[in-house]
C-alpha cells in the first residue's frame, strides 16, 4: 500500500505540467493543461521541453502513430479555435500553447530534427556547421566540386555530347553520394538505439553522463556531415537538374 | 451571443453562409441568387453593389470596379502587365494600389468593404438580426498583406473579423462535414483569379493541412482574356473597330467572351453576339470548344505545378491521394477537370456546388469558434516562409511554409557598435535565397538601450496567428521589458488610414442606403410595369373598360413616381398598382386554369 502510494508521488513529482500556481484563481495546479478549480488553460510551463510538452521521456524512437493521436488531442486542448469566446488572457495562452505544440510536433515526427533537437538540449549547440568535407569524402567532393564548376562554365554552344556525358558523370556521383546519405542515416538509426538502451537502464550507471557525451558526439557527426552532404546533394540538382 | 457568419468574398462573385440546424446554408437576396457579382458602381445616383452594379459594366466601365482582389495587398507594379486590361484607372499611394473613380480615390480595401456591407445587409434583411462578427475566406496563397488588406475590408465595413480561413481549407470543411471522409484529399480550387492547391488528412473530425501551394495571379479572368483578345482582333479585322478605344464595348467583349467560354462546358459550340458602337453594325462570331482549349491550355497547364510541389512537400505521391475535390467556378471546365484527373490518376469529384461549398465551409467554422461544432478541428499551415533580411541581403528563414499555424519563431538581436540605439528589421515572406527577390511584408525598428556593441540582448518573437497574419514583439533579456513595434507594412494601410476609412464609411452609409433603395425601388417598378402591360394584353376583353382605365391611371402615376428620387413614393405607387390588378390577376389565374383545364379534359378524351 505505502509502495502504491510512494509510486503515485513520484510519477506527479515527473509531471511536466505541474507547476506552482494558476495565474487566474492562484490555487494549485494539480490538472494535467487546465487548473483544477478554475478550469481555466494554463500555460505550457517555461522548462518544459518537446518531449515533455508531449509527456515523452527522452527517447529517439518514437511511436509516430501515438504522437499523432497526442497532437490531435492537445490540438483540441489549445487550439485558439475553442477559445474564441473567452477571455483575452485565455485567448493568447491559447495562441503561445498552440504555436509551441506546433513547433514541438514539427520537429519530434522527422527523425533527423528529433536528433537534431535533441543534441541541441543535451549538449548545447545543434551541430558543428561544416564548412569542409568530412574526411573520408574529402577527395570524392573535391573532384565532384570541379565537375560541377566545369558544368557550370560550359560555353552555349557546347556539342551536346560533351554537355551529355558530364552529367551523366555528375547524376553518377550524385547517386553515390545519396548512397552515403542513407548509410548515415543507418547508423543515426544505430544510435537512437544505443541511446534509448543506455536511458532504458534500471539503475542510473556509473559514468552515465560520459557514455551519454559519447554518443551525442557521435549524432552530432553525422548530421553535421548529412548536412554538408545535402547541401551538396541539393546543389548538383539545381546545377544539373534531376 | 451574436451567431457569426461565413463569407466568401471572391474576385468574380460573393457568398455569405451561416449555420442552421446543423447544416451551412448560403443567404439568397431579393432575387432569389445567392451570388452577389463582387462588382462595385459609382453611378450617379450613388454606389452600386453587385447585380445592379454589373449592368454598369457596359455602361460606364471608367467608374465600375471588378475583380478587385486581384488588387488586395498589392503594388502598382505587382499588376502592371495586366493594367491594359482594367477600363478604371490605377495609381499607388504608400504602396497601396488606389482606384480613381469620379473624384474620390478608393483603396481596394474599401471596395471590398462595400462589397462586405452589401452581404451584411443582405443578410440583415433576410433573418432579421444584426451581422456584426464574421469569418472571410482568402486564398490559400495569399501572403501576409493580402491577408491583412481582407482583415482591414472587414473594418472598414464595421465587422469584426474573427477568423481569416484558407478558400480550400473551407471547402474541405463543407465536405468533410457532409461525408465525414477519412484519408488524405486533395483541394483543387480554380476561381475567377486565384489558383490554390491543398492537401489535406482527415482523421477523427482532425482536418489537417500538410502542404498548400498555388498561384495568387491565375484564374477564370485569365481564360477571358484569351478569348476576349481573339474577338476583339476579329472586329478589329472585320469590323475596322477598336475595341481599346472603346472601354464600354470592350467591356462587352470581356463578358461575352466569359459567357461563351462558360457555355462551352455544356457544349462544343457557341454563337457569339456583341453589338457595337459608332454605326459598325453587330459582331457575329462562333468559338467552339476545342478553341477556348487551345487558347487556355497553357494556362491550365500552370496549375500542374503548383500541384506536384504540394504532393512533394506533403511527402506523398499522387496515388496516395484518396479523394480529389473541385472548388471554383473555373473547375467545370472540361479541360481543367481532365488535367486534374490525369494527375491524380482519379476522377475528381464535386458533389457540392463548386460556387458555393467556400461559403459552406465559413460558415462551418463560424459554428466552430462560436461553440457549435465541437468534434471538428482545422489546422491550417502558413504558404510562404516567413524570414527577415541579413547581411549581404538574404533572406534568413524563420518559419518554413506549410508549417501548421499558429507558429512562432524566437530570434535575438544585438548592436555592432557601441552606444547603437537601434536595429533595423526587413521582415520577408518567399522562397527565394535572396532578400530582394522576395515579398517585403514590413519593417520595423527595434530600439537598443546605449550599451557596448553585443551586450544588448533583444529577443524578437515573430508569431503566425491562426489567420495566417503575422505578430510581432520584442522584449529586452536583461530588463525583461516588453518593447512596443510600430511595424510599417510595405503593401498595406497604416493603422490611421484605415480608421479614417471606417469613419468615412459609417459617413457614408446613410447616403449609399438611400441610393440603393432608390434604386431597387426603381427596378421593381420597372418590372411592374413590364408584367402589367404584359397582362393588360392576355386580359383584353376579360376586364371592363372602367377597370382598364383605373389601371392604365396607376401605371402613369408609377411612372411619374419612378422619374422622382424618392424610393418611399415609389413603392407607394407600385403598391397602388399592385391594388387595382388585383382582380386582372384573379381572372387571368381563373382564365389559365380554366384553359388548362380544357385541355386536359381534350387529352383524356383522346
Amino acid at each position: 500500500m505505502d509502495h502504491t502510494l510512494h509510486n503515485t508521488q513520484t510519477g506527479r513529482a515527473e509531471l511536466p505540467m505541474a507547476r506552482s500556481m494558476c495565474w487566474h484563481c492562484q490555487s494549485e495546479v494539480t490538472g494535467e493543461y487546465f487548473c483544477d478549480r478554475c478550469v481555466k488553460v494554463q500555460p505550457l510551463a517555461k522548462d518544459s521541453d518537446y518531449f515533455t510538452s508531449f509527456g515523452l521521456s527522452r527517447l529517439l524512437h518514437i511511436d509516430l502513430a501515438a504522437l499523432e493521436a497526442k497532437f490531435y488531442e492537445l490540438s483540441r486542448a489549445f487550439h485558439p479555435d475553442f477559445f474564441q469566446q473567452k477571455t483575452p488572457a485565455e485567448q493568447t495562452i491559447s495562441l503561445g500553447n498552440s504555436a509551441l505544440l506546433n513547433t514541438a510536433y514539427r520537429t519530434l515526427k522527422d527523425p533527423i530534427r528529433r536528433a537534431e533537437y535533441l543534441v541541441q538540449l543535451e549538449a548545447g549547440s545543434a551541430k558543428d556547421i561544416r564548412t569542409s568535407p568530412p574526411a573520408d569524402l574529402f577527395e570524392e567532393i573535391l573532384e565532384l566540386q570541379e565537375d560541377l564548376e566545369a558544368h557550370r562554365s560550359l560555353p552555349v554552344e557546347t556539342p551536346s555530347g560533351e554537355r551529355q556525358r558530364l552529367q551523366s558523370k555528375l547524376r553518377t556521383q550524385r547517386e553515390h553520394l545519396e548512397q552515403r546519405q542513407v548509410t548515415m542515416e543507418s547508423d543515426l538509426e544505430g544510435l537512437f538505439s544505443e541511446w534509448d538502451a543506455l536511458l532504458g537502464q534500471d539503475a542510473p550507471e556509473v559514468g552515465m553522463r560520459a557514455k551519454k557525451d559519447a554518443i551525442l558526439k557521435r549524432m552530432r557527426d553525422i548530421l553535421s556531415n548529412r548536412t554538408y552532404l545535402r547541401n551538396i546533394i541539393n546543389d548538383l540538382i539545381a546545377t544539373a537538374g534531376q | 451571443m451574436a451567431r457569426i457568419f461565413g463569407i466568401d468574398l471572391g474576385t468574380t462573385n460573393s457568398l455569405i453562409a451561416y449555420m442552421h440546424a446543423q447544416t451551412p446554408r448560403v443567404i439568397p437576396g431579393r432575387n432569389g441568387r445567392a451570388m452577389v457579382p463582387s462588382v462595385v458602381a459609382l453611378t450617379d445616383n450613388g454606389l452600386l453593389v453587385g447585380d445592379p452594379a454589373k449592368e454598369y459594366l457596359v455602361r460606364d466601365s471608367e467608374r465600375t470596379v471588378y475583380s478587385v482582389k486581384r488588387f488586395m495587398g498589392r503594388g502598382l507594379a505587382d499588376v502592371s502587365e495586366e493594367l491594359a486590361y482594367f477600363p478604371y484607372r490605377l495609381t499607388e499611394e504608400g504602396g497601396v494600389i488606389r482606384i480613381k473613380l469620379g473624384e474620390k480615390s478608393y483603396s481596394p480595401p474599401q471596395i471590398s468593404a462595400m462589397i462586405l456591407k452589401e452581404l451584411k445587409q443582405r443578410a440583415e434583411a433576410q433573418l432579421g438580426e444584426e451581422v456584426s462578427r464574421v469569418v472571410i475566406t482568402v486564398p490559400a496563397y495569399f501572403n501576409d498583406s493580402q491577408r491583412q488588406a481582407t482583415k482591414d475590408a472587414g473594418l472598414i465595413a464595421g465587422l469584426e473579423v474573427l477568423r481569416i480561413i484558407n478558400e480550400p481549407t473551407a471547402a474541405s470543411l463543407a465536405y468533410g462535414l457532409q461525408k465525414r471522409t477519412q484519408g488524405r484529399i486533395a483541394v483543387f480550387d480554380l476561381g475567377g483569379g486565384t489558383f490554390d492547391i491543398s492537401i489535406l488528412k482527415l482523421k477523427d473530425g482532425i482536418f489537417e493541412v500538410l502542404s498548400t501551394n498555388g498561384n495568387t495571379h491565375l484564374g477564370g479572368d485569365d481564360f477571358d482574356r484569351r478569348v476576349a483578345d481573339v474577338f476583339a482582333k476579329e472586329i478589329l479585322t472585320r469590323h475596322g473597330l477598336d475595341v481599346q478605344a472603346h472601354p464600354d464595348t470592350m467591356q462587352a467583349v470581356r463578358l461575352e467572351a466569359e459567357r461563351a467560354k462558360i457555355r462551352l462546358s455544356d457544349e462544343h459550340t457557341t454563337a457569339v453576339t456583341i453589338d457595337l458602337p459608332e454605326g459598325k453594325g453587330t459582331f457575329h462570331s462562333e468559338l467552339t470548344r476545342d478553341q477556348l482549349e487551345t487558347l487556355t491550355k497553357d494556362l491550365v497547364e500552370h496549375t500542374l505545378k503548383p500541384c506536384r510541389l504540394a504532393l512533394k512537400d506533403a511527402g506523398l505521391q499522387a496515388a496516395d491521394i484518396d479523394e480529389v475535390v473541385l472548388v471554383g467556378g473555373s473547375t467545370r471546365m472540361p479541360l481543367v477537370r481532365r488535367c486534374v484527373q490525369e494527375l491524380f490518376g482519379k476522377t475528381p469529384h464535386s458533389h457540392l456546388n463548386p460556387d458555393e461549398v467556400v461559403a459552406l465551409g465559413a460558415a462551418v467554422q463560424a459554428d466552430i469558434l462560436s461553440g457549435g461544432i465541437q468534434d471538428m478541428l482545422l489546422l491550417d499551415v502558413t504558404p510562404l516562409s516567413l524570414g527577415i533580411e541579413t547581411m549581404g541581403g538574404v533572406m534568413s528563414t524563420l518559419i518554413r511554409r506549410n508549417t501548421t499555424i499558429p507558429a512562432s519563431a524566437k530570434e535575438m538581436f544585438t548592436t555592432y557598435v557601441d552606444g547603437q540605439t537601434s536595429v533595423d528589421i526587413h521582415i520577408l515572406q518567399g522562397e527565394r535565397e535572396l532578400a530582394k527577390d522576395n515579398r517585403s511584408l514590413a519593417r520595423f525598428q527595434l530600439k537598443m538601450p546605449p550599451l557596448p556593441a553585443g551586450v544588448p540582448r533583444i529577443e524578437v518573437t515573430f508569431l503566425i496567428d491562426a489567420n495566417g497574419i503575422l505578430n510581432v514583439t520584442a522584449q529586452d533579456v536583461r530588463t525583461a521589458q516588453i518593447q512596443s513595434i510600430q511595424v510599417k507594412p510595405s503593401y498595406g494601410l497604416s493603422d490611421n488610414e484605415v480608421e479614417r476609412m471606417i469613419r468615412e464609411s459609417f459617413q457614408f452609409a446613410a447616403e449609399d442606403l438611400r441610393a440603393r433603395q432608390l434604386i431597387e425601388a426603381r427596378t421593381e417598378a420597372d418590372a411592374i410595369l413590364t408584367a402589367t402591360e404584359k397582362a393588360m394584353q392576355q386580359g383584353q376583353g376579360l376586364i371592363s373598360t372602367q377597370e382598364t382605365a383605373a389601371i392604365r391611371s396607376s401605371l402613369a402615376a408609377l411612372e411619374a413616381a419612378r422619374a422622382q428620387p424618392d424610393h418611399k413614393a415609389i413603392r407607394a405607387r407600385i403598391a397602388e398598382v399592385e391594388k387595382t390588378t388585383h382582380h386582372l390577376a384573379e381572372v387571368l389565374m381563373d382564365h389559365s386554369l380554366k384553359e388548362a383545364l380544357e385541355n386536359k379534359k381534350l387529352s383524356e378524351l383522346t
